[in-house]
């Protein structure tokens, strides 16, 4: 069940993935809160984030930089980090900052959560 | 859209929000924080951190992202390091980490935490700090545009640490000169109290009369809702009321007994003397010499110095002159004992609209009821009046039915008459 903690984000765990959702504009305000929710949830154990943009229509240079934070943390505590249901011109913006090198882009929630449960089966190949 | 449309947009929008952080003028720290994210948003760079210099010799970390706890957050820095960075900047405003001797020297720390660029922030001619930058979450090496890029919103955060710093300069002073200034008030204070000291030693009856008379109308005025600065300065006027007694025969103010014309005469020329003594000094609050002046003057135009009326009488002399009988009656003098409080409010009511502005007469009516009623805080009525005087039973009844009385009855209308009498006042 989603439940809103850390302020107004709202977030719910599958297994080991904890999904956050973004809110319509991610700036600072925002963002911080976000980034509160997934330092949390890894705190508690989670081994994989989804950040859910389904609302999001908008990322701002602090959102990127919060955003950017948020995968360095989840990278220290052997997390993976997906981006579900990002619009196209937050894909763009994704892209060409190179967001995308270290993130999973889902189409939804659902596509993110298989593509973790993947990942957690699939044996790493060096 | 083209990526490079895109990056513009997303540039400018950063450089837009950067300004209007800059020019804020919240909290410090979440300044730099924010400048700093919008600084590495921009980019897309995974760490960085943003130092202040101090004016001695200490650089210190403002905000930092991405670089973990193990970094140095404050590092000092020798006059000729400062000079090495001055230089740096004049030369292209940001340096690769290990070309410095400063940086190598003291930031070792960072070799493996991924830092790539350190950038002297430079205003007029001065350190304002340093900014470390990580490398691109995107891999890509620093092109020319994103050099440019950096150098501008570097440039914007060292102009608001400094902008900031001097308005903290500002602030300083201003608040060192406010410390003067209640200072320079309280000097004045202490002199005029001492001054009103003065005036009442003079009098063997009448010590610590300025004191109370400046208490009473300070009371007063409160009650009647004036601002905490014409409460200061009808304070004042109190202390100061009989300052013209300074020149009236020392054996005229302490005659024991009821003076004749002549003397009378002679001893109510002080407030006009007051006047003209107050009038030259420049006193921080207005209107104190007029009303030492007019503290004698009735609303029924039969006081002195000028037999003025009701409206001419400026409302400061009326809470003087009201606060100044009160004093007299209920104070024991040579020829006769201080009066009872019923005594008082009986003349009270019956000089209100003659002598007394009734509505200043109610003002002080309700303050002495909330300290009978144990409705004030403190009591500097039941103070000045010793602590029996008003413990009487009905004393709480008295002053409701005075101030029911004085709140509908209009102020009474009287013919002016050029005549000396009082209800009592020194």
């Amino acid at each position: 069940m989603d439940k809103p903690s850390g302020g107004l984000v709202r977030s719910h765990c599958v297994g080991t993935t904890a999904v956050v959702y973004a809110s319509d504009y991610l700036n600072k305000l925002t963002g911080e809160k976000i980034e509160r929710e997934c330092r949390r949830q890894l705190d508690c154990g989670c081994r994989a984030l989804v950040i859910d943009f389904s609302d999001t229509q908008l990322v701002n240079s602090i959102g990127i930089s919060i955003l950017l934070g948020i995968i360095d943390v989840a990278e220290k505590n052997g997390a993976r980090v997906v981006f579900s249901e990002v619009n196209n011109q937050t894909i763009e913006l994704f892209e060409m900052l190179g967001l995308t090198r270290h993130v999973v882009l889902a189409k939804d929630e659902h596509e993110a959560i298989l593509n973790l449960s993947h990942y957690e089966t699939t044996p790493i190949v060096h | 859209m083209e990526p490079s449309t895109q990056k513009l947009i997303h540039t400018f929008g950063a450089l837009a929000d950067l300004g209007q952080e800059i020019a804020s003028t919240g909290d410090f720290t979440e300044m730099v924080r924010t400048s700093l994210h919008l600084l590495l948003g921009t980019l897309a760079l995974r760490r960085g951190a943003v130092a202040e210099c101090s004016e001695v010799d200490s650089l210190r970390c403002v905000a930092v992202w991405g670089l973990g706890d193990d970094l140095l957050r404050e590092w000092t820095i020798t006059d000729a390091e400062r000079d090495e960075l001055l230089a740096a900047e004049a030369k292209e405003c940001l340096v690769r980490y290990s070309e410095q001797g400063f940086i190598v020297r003291n930031l070792k720390g960072l070799t493996n935490s991924g830092i790539e660029l350190v950038l002297p922030m430079i205003v007029r001619g001065e350190v304002t700090g340093l900014v470390l930058l990580g490398g691109k979450a995107s891999g890509e090496e620093f092109s020319n545009a994103d050099f440019d890029t950096i150098k501008a919103m570097v440039r914007h955060i060292g102009v608001g640490i400094h902008t900031h710093r001097l308005l903290e300069q500002v602030a300083q002073r201003a608040e060192e000169n406010r410390r003067l200034y209640e200072e320079l008030r309280a000097i004045y204070r202490d002199t005029v109290r001492a001054f009103a000291a003065a005036i009442d030693i003079k009098d063997k009856y009448t010590q610590g009369h300025s004191e109370r008379v400046g208490r009473y109308s300070e009371i007063i005025a409160r009650e009647m809702g004036w601002s905490e600065q014409e409460v200061e300065g009808i304070q004042i006027a109190g202390y100061l009321h009989d300052i013209g007694k300074l020149i009236v025969d020392r054996d005229i103010i302490n005659a024991p007994y009821h003076i004749d014309a002549k003397r009378s005469s002679d001893l109510n020329r002080h407030p006009a003397a007051g006047y003209e003594i107050l009038s030259p000094i420049n006193h921080p609050y207005a209107d104190i010499p007029l009303m030492a002046k007019y503290h004698h003057e009735r609303l029924d135009g039969r006081g002195y110095p000028d037999g003025l009326t009701d409206e001419q009488i400026p409302l400061g002399a009326k809470i003087v002159a009201l606060a100044d009988s009160f004093d007299a009656m209920t104070t024991d003098r040579p020829y006769r004992r201080r009066r009872s409080f019923e005594d008082v409010v009986r003349d009270l009511r019956e000089n209100s609209g003659k002598q007394f502005d009734g509505k200043v007469v109610a003002a002080f009516a309700r303050a002495i009821l909330k300290e009978v009623n144990g409705e004030a805080k403190k009591r500097p009525i039941t103070k000045m009046l010793g602590k029996s005087y008003l413990e009487g039973e009905n004393v709480a009844g008295l002053l409701t039915d005075l101030i029911a009385d004085l709140m509908a009855a209009p102020q009474a209308t009287v013919t002016p008459i050029k005549r000396i009498t009082s209800a009592g006042s020194e």
